[in-house]
């Protein structure tokens, strides 16, 4: 031990005495280490922000859809079937645990016009409130979002998102103004924060959210077909089309108001308001944390199963999708580049103790004196191997420190 | 009782296809307590038989009794612990570390074989020798600082630390003036009368070798007489 002590002061004393070679040494691993250190820090910063850009998408989101599940395509059998409802929604969110808040969400694709411009927006969502906090975009630019009463009475008010705001509003505050959707007239009451492209590059900020009860009553074209006010639509209005299987046609010697008798007036007050089948399109539903999506699945099915009556054997009438592949595989590119980084930071490595190696080699063809006195004095070969050894080593812990 | 026997020792040095014979049958001993001088002109062999004494090299064949040991067929290992301990060196050109007191020069041979002693001993040691041999005000003195005759001084004491028997001196004041050189070749005639240590001096110049009390004429590689000069 005392003679390690000894071997390592004279490695010292003999550093010290080049101190600028010496430092100049070490440059190569120091560099090597903070640059090491430096892509992990950045491996990791990149996979902390790939977590946080995967959150902003909804990670924890769950979407349950009717029809039953098939493999790809998003739209693949749904709409084929109705059969989720509102209920189902309130259901989510009262009886699962671990599903926090949930939104239905009925789809409609139209045009949107205000003044002179008119955009058709990849997504016109009706929805609920509690759709911001599933998506996680509570916080609006300006104004303020729809309400649960707004929904109830199906009023016609919306928010809208920032590509709308640049194509319709050309930039100038929209709060307050109104544009129409498919010729009914909704006010905006908020503007969405910009949120960007999702996972599979469509924009996420082309979207107008309003309360469910208004797109799916008041705003037809729930269908993908028609997105052009203009032309010729909506059968709901008897009489005015021309299209097959007009009242029209099949009773051609008649007048179609004449068709049945009019209900009088108290007939009228009497007829008990029918009971509309209300069906959504999608529900999403937000997991209270990326561990219990599993288990908000089980929840969600079992739900399901017993509301829709499906007894075990039968094909679901829904799916429900995450997002775990996708999360997955940016996960796994962000570790794909951390660890390609982490790779050129080790070579930048090696070659630093290259450098080291280099300069011991020439230290000792330039202390041959001094060597050859050491053995003429008594030294054997292994005292002086272990002597410029120990130089090497300690330069580069010190190196390796000074890069740490 | 002879400290050095050598026996028809040769040397050759093998370079490439060409030998080259140095040494062509050396026969010589030197008793303890003497103060030899080995003269002989460059290219007569001396620097080799120097080698060759301060096992630093090994003869082709041909024997060599250092201090009641057979040495020449020693391994590496064996012969740096004999150098360490049987023997201390001085060179022409002093050969010391640079950028390192005095007191460290003299101390450094002593971390090859003395480990076991504390480093206040060596210290004690160190300096005890330095003062022997005049230099007790420069202990931290490094080369830079000494002047050419200190510097050999410093050599001394180094030679001198672990008490070898023989002490191999290779033209000790080559690089000094006269009036050093005198002091120098003093010290050497005081270590061998008041410690009997054997001291063999390699030199091509006889007025050093007046200094000694016998000469060995080497020439061609072989010894010429061996003079016995009186003091």
């Amino acid at each position: 031990m005392r003679k390690f002590y000894r071997t390592l002061r004279m490695a010292v004393n003999a550093l010290r005495r080049n101190i600028m070679r010496s430092a100049l040494t070490t440059l190569g691993i120091v560099i090597g280490v903070s640059a090491v250190i430096a892509m992990m820090e950045i491996g990791q910063g990149s996979s902390s922000a790939v977590q946080q850009t995967i959150a902003n998408m909804g990670a924890n989101m769950l979407l349950v859809q009717p029809g039953t599940a098939s493999s790809g395509g998003v739209t693949f059998g749904s709409g084929s079937v109705l059969t989720l409802t509102p209920d189902d929604g309130d259901a989510i969110l009262r009886e699962c645990p671990s599903v926090i808040s949930v939104a239905p969400v009925v789809r409609a694709r139209t045009q949107v016009v205000y003044g002179n411009r008119n955009w058709v927006p990849l997504y016109i969502y009706g929805t609920t409130p509690s759709f911001l906090e599933v998506r996680d975009w509570q916080d609006l630019q300006e104004g303020e979002s729809f309400t649960d009463r707004e929904v109830r009475n199906g009023s016609k008010v919306c928010l809208i998102g920032q590509t709308l705001v640049r194509e319709l509003f050309q930039g100038e505050s929209p709060l307050g103004k109104e544009l129409r959707v498919q010729s009914v007239t909704f006010k905006v009451i908020g503007v969405l924060t910009s949120k960007g492209a999702n996972m599979m590059g469509l924009d996420q900020d082309d979207i107008l959210l309003a309360p469910w009860t208004t797109i799916k009553y008041r705003v037809s074209g729930t269908s993908a077909t028609t997105a052009n006010q203009s032309a010729a639509t909506s059968s709901n209005v008897a009489g005015v089309n021309t299209s097959i299987n007009s009242l029209d046609q099949l009773y051609p010697n008649l007048d179609n108001s004449q068709l049945y008798d009019q209900p009088s007036a108290i007939q009228q007050a009497d007829t008990p308001q029918p009971i509309r089948f209300a069906n959504v399109d999608q529900i999403l539903a937000r997991a209270e944390s990326t561990e219990a999506i599993p288990q908000a699945i089980r929840q969600i099915t079992g739900l399901l199963h017993e509301r829709h009556h499906i007894r075990p054997g039968q094909a679901d009438d829904f799916n429900i999708r995450d997002m775990t592949e996708m999360t997955k595989a940016l996960a796994s590119t962000s570790y794909l580049m951390a660890g390609l980084l982490l790779c050129v930071a080790l070579i930048s490595l090696v070659v630093g103790g290259v450098g080291i190696m280099n300069i011991m080699l020439v230290s000792v063809t330039e202390r041959t004196k001094e060597i050859g006195l050491r053995m003429a004095v008594g030294a054997r070969a292994r005292d002086i191997l272990r002597q410029f050894l120990v130089e090497a080593v300690v330069l580069c812990l010190l190196a390796g420190g000074g890069g740490g | 009782m002879d400290l050095i026997k050598l026996e028809d020792i040769h040397k050759t040095y093998h370079l490439g296809e060409i030998d080259v014979p140095v040494l062509k049958g050396i026969t010589m001993s030197v008793e303890r307590g003497e103060l030899v001088a080995l003269m002989g002109v460059s290219g007569s062999g001396k620097t080799t038989l120097m080698n060759l004494l301060g096992c630093l090299d090994r003869p082709t064949s041909g024997q060599y009794w250092l201090d009641g040991e057979e040495v020449s067929r020693l391994s590496g290992d064996g012969r740096a612990v004999v150098r360490n301990k049987k023997i201390g060196f001085v060179f022409q050109n002093f050969n010391l570390l640079p950028r390192t007191s005095a007191l460290e020069q003299v101390m450094m041979p002593l971390s090859y074989t003395a480990e076991e002693l504390p480093e206040t001993e060596w210290r004690k040691r160190a300096k005890a020798l330095l003062e022997r041999v005049g230099l007790g005000e420069r202990l931290d003195h490094e080369p830079s600082q000494l002047s050419g005759g200190q510097q050999q001084r410093v050599a001394i004491a180094r030679a001198l630390v672990n008490n070898p028997p023989l002490v191999l001196a290779d033209e000790p004041t080559g690089a000094l003036d006269t009036r050093t050189s005198e002091e120098i070749l003093r010290l050497f005639q005081q270590l061998n009368a008041e410690e009997g240590i054997t001291i063999v001096i390699v030199t091509h110049d006889p007025g050093v070798a007046g200094h000694t009390k016998r000469t060995i004429r080497i020439r061609d590689g072989l010894i010429e007489n061996a003079l016995q000069k009186s003091a």
